[in-house]
């Protein structure tokens, strides 16, 4: 039976694949943009753009006016208490980065990190990094076959000397959620610090940062539906002060004099330079746009078509699903064919998944596999999309075999 | 600078090829005339970073001429690596250095495999023989 998105006239890139006879399955790397977001770019480029935070000028005013009012919805998105606990910086990676080093003054040579097996290099490399420069100990924390962190393990490896614990929401390879509750209660209970990534996971249904319990929540834009080149670090109050400026020029600083200065707290202390200020006012735009959806209709629609997609993919032979997704994205290998000859037949009919080993490099290592091919559901994406999938895979693999 | 025998051929037969399928055949066919690769060639050194598959490129100059061994994991890439074996084998690092590759996998109405977006390796592996080249 078919079944449409009724979202997919929102987002005209679509149509316009759809005409070079693409089938978009990738959003897990980065999403189609709605044309109320458009909108907002045209706008604001079109009506005088300015900076923010500097100007008196009316240009500047309402430049500051609508920046500051993405602000306000970023927080009620994730349900912050208050707009000046969002940082916004350049994407998830650089608010990572922004953690690392602006808590590395926390850490002594001998303390621990917790992270897991399934990190994405983003949330890997900042801390491994850290780990090398303050003689730290970084902890893996195993995953069981579902694809999910071992809870039993990772209580035991998360002790007293944990000094933070960094990890995904949802897997970006395994499609899976982490055990959040019980992992950040632990943490907190042992006084680390804890960081979740969400880059994945605040796509699918609203989450509650107060609710979470976490100290910082970090994500991109552009996998929201939004523009590139903007990210957002959310943090607890009392986090947030743990916080070391990190980056320095302008309108971060209070006063400086040639010789020493002294830096704005959080929000803008961390958001030195000129910001992307159409990234952001975009980013406002598109969570109106998200936040006007019938949140219960995209879930079950988004659920709806995972589950066709995994039935579709366990019905063809030596198809091989990696853990057990429950969210958005599936990845598979198949037994005697190489993910790269996969990707290649995929390609040649305007299939357009991930192939390799998507940013998780020693995940791929530990489940004895160079590559695997990922796919991935926006809101957009309806059954026929999946019908074309399978019927380009069946094509491929007759060939291939 | 007239073509190698082996390369008339190749082209004879891709330019004929209709449809993706076809080509994806051929490929596979040329992909099994490489010559194999010794274990004790598949050296770390010999190997070719950038791709997502494994790919080993041996290149040694025998009186002036370059003489090439490829291999990969993957079998459409084999094909590719195939189809530009016939084209460099036997040349001089001058030819080399001047041979336009991209123009050479256009003409086999290949050329969307060298974007170097696509982590085929093919782009890495032209990139490495320019290398080569341009070092000699």
């Amino acid at each position: 039976m078919f079944q449409p998105s009724p979202w997919r006239a929102d987002f005209p890139a679509i149509a316009a694949l759809q005409r070079q006879h693409q089938t978009y399955l990738d959003s897990a790397a980065t999403t189609q943009k709605p044309q109320a977001l458009l909108d907002a770019l045209s706008h604001y480029y079109g009506h005088g753009a300015a900076n923010v935070h500097r100007a008196q000028h009316l240009p500047g005013a309402l430049a500051t006016q609508a920046f500051e009012a993405s602000r306000d919805k970023v927080a009620a998105w994730l349900n912050a208490a208050d707009a000046q606990q969002i940082i916004f910086t350049h994407g998830a990676t650089s608010a990572l980065n922004l953690l690392a080093y602006g808590l590395e003054h926390g850490f002594n040579a001998g303390d621990e990190i917790a992270i897991s097996t399934l990190e994405h290099h983003a949330n890997l490399l900042p801390w491994q990094q850290l780990a090398q420069r303050r003689n730290l100990r970084l902890v893996i924390l195993p995953v069981n076959s579902q694809g999910q962190i071992d809870l039993d393990q990772a209580l035991q490896l998360i002790g007293p000397r944990t000094r933070l614990l960094a990890v995904s929401q949802l897997s970006n390879v395994l499609g899976t959620w982490q055990p959040l509750p019980a992992l950040l209660a632990h943490a907190r209970a042992q006084g680390a610090l804890t960081v979740v990534d969400g880059a994945q996971g605040v796509v699918h249904g609203r989450h509650d940062v107060q609710q979470l319990g976490c100290d910082f929540y970090v994500f991109s834009s552009h996998k929201l539906y939004g523009p590139e080149g903007v990210g957002v670090l959310y943090g607890r109050h009392r986090a947030l002060q743990q916080l070391r400026h990190w980056q320095f020029g302008g309108e971060m600083v209070q006063l400086a004099d040639y010789h020493s200065a002294s830096f704005r707290p959080a929000p803008l202390g961390f958001e030195a330079g000129t910001p992307p200020i159409a990234g952001v006012i975009g980013l406002g735009a598109t969570l109106d746009y998200l936040a006007s959806l019938d949140a219960n209709a995209v879930e079950r629609h988004e659920a709806s078509l995972h589950q066709h997609l995994l039935r579709g993919l366990a019905e063809r032979e030596g198809v091989r699903v990696l853990g057990a997704p429950q969210t958005a994205l599936v990845s598979f290998v198949v037994d005697g064919v190489h993910n790269a000859d996969i990707a290649h037949v995929l390609t040649e009919q305007g299939i357009a998944v991930r192939a390799g080993h998507h940013c998780a490099m020693p995940l791929l290592k530990g489940l004895g596999l160079e590559g695997a091919i990922r796919v991935s559901l926006g809101l957009y994406n309806d059954s026929d999309d999946l019908a074309r999938l399978f019927e380009a895979l069946d094509q491929g693999l007759e060939l291939l075999r | 600078m007239s073509l190698p025998e082996q390369a008339r051929e190749a082209l004879a037969c891709f330019t004929e090829a209709r449809g993706w399928e076809q080509r994806a055949r051929l490929l596979m066919q040329w992909g099994e005339r490489l010559a194999p690769l010794d274990d004790a060639e598949k050296t770390e050194s010999n190997r070719v970073h950038g791709c997502e598959s494994l790919v080993w490129l041996v290149a040694v100059v025998d009186d002036g001429q370059w003489r090439f061994k490829a291999t990969s994991d993957a079998r459409l890439l084999r094909g590719l690596l195939a189809l530009l074996l016939v084209r460099v084998q036997g040349l001089a690092s001058a030819e080399l250095a001047q041979l336009d590759l991209r123009g050479w996998f256009s003409e086999l109405g290949l050329e969307r495999q060298l974007s170097p977006s696509r982590s085929n390796g093919l782009h890495a592996v032209l990139q490495r023989m320019a290398q080569l080249a341009s070092e000699a």
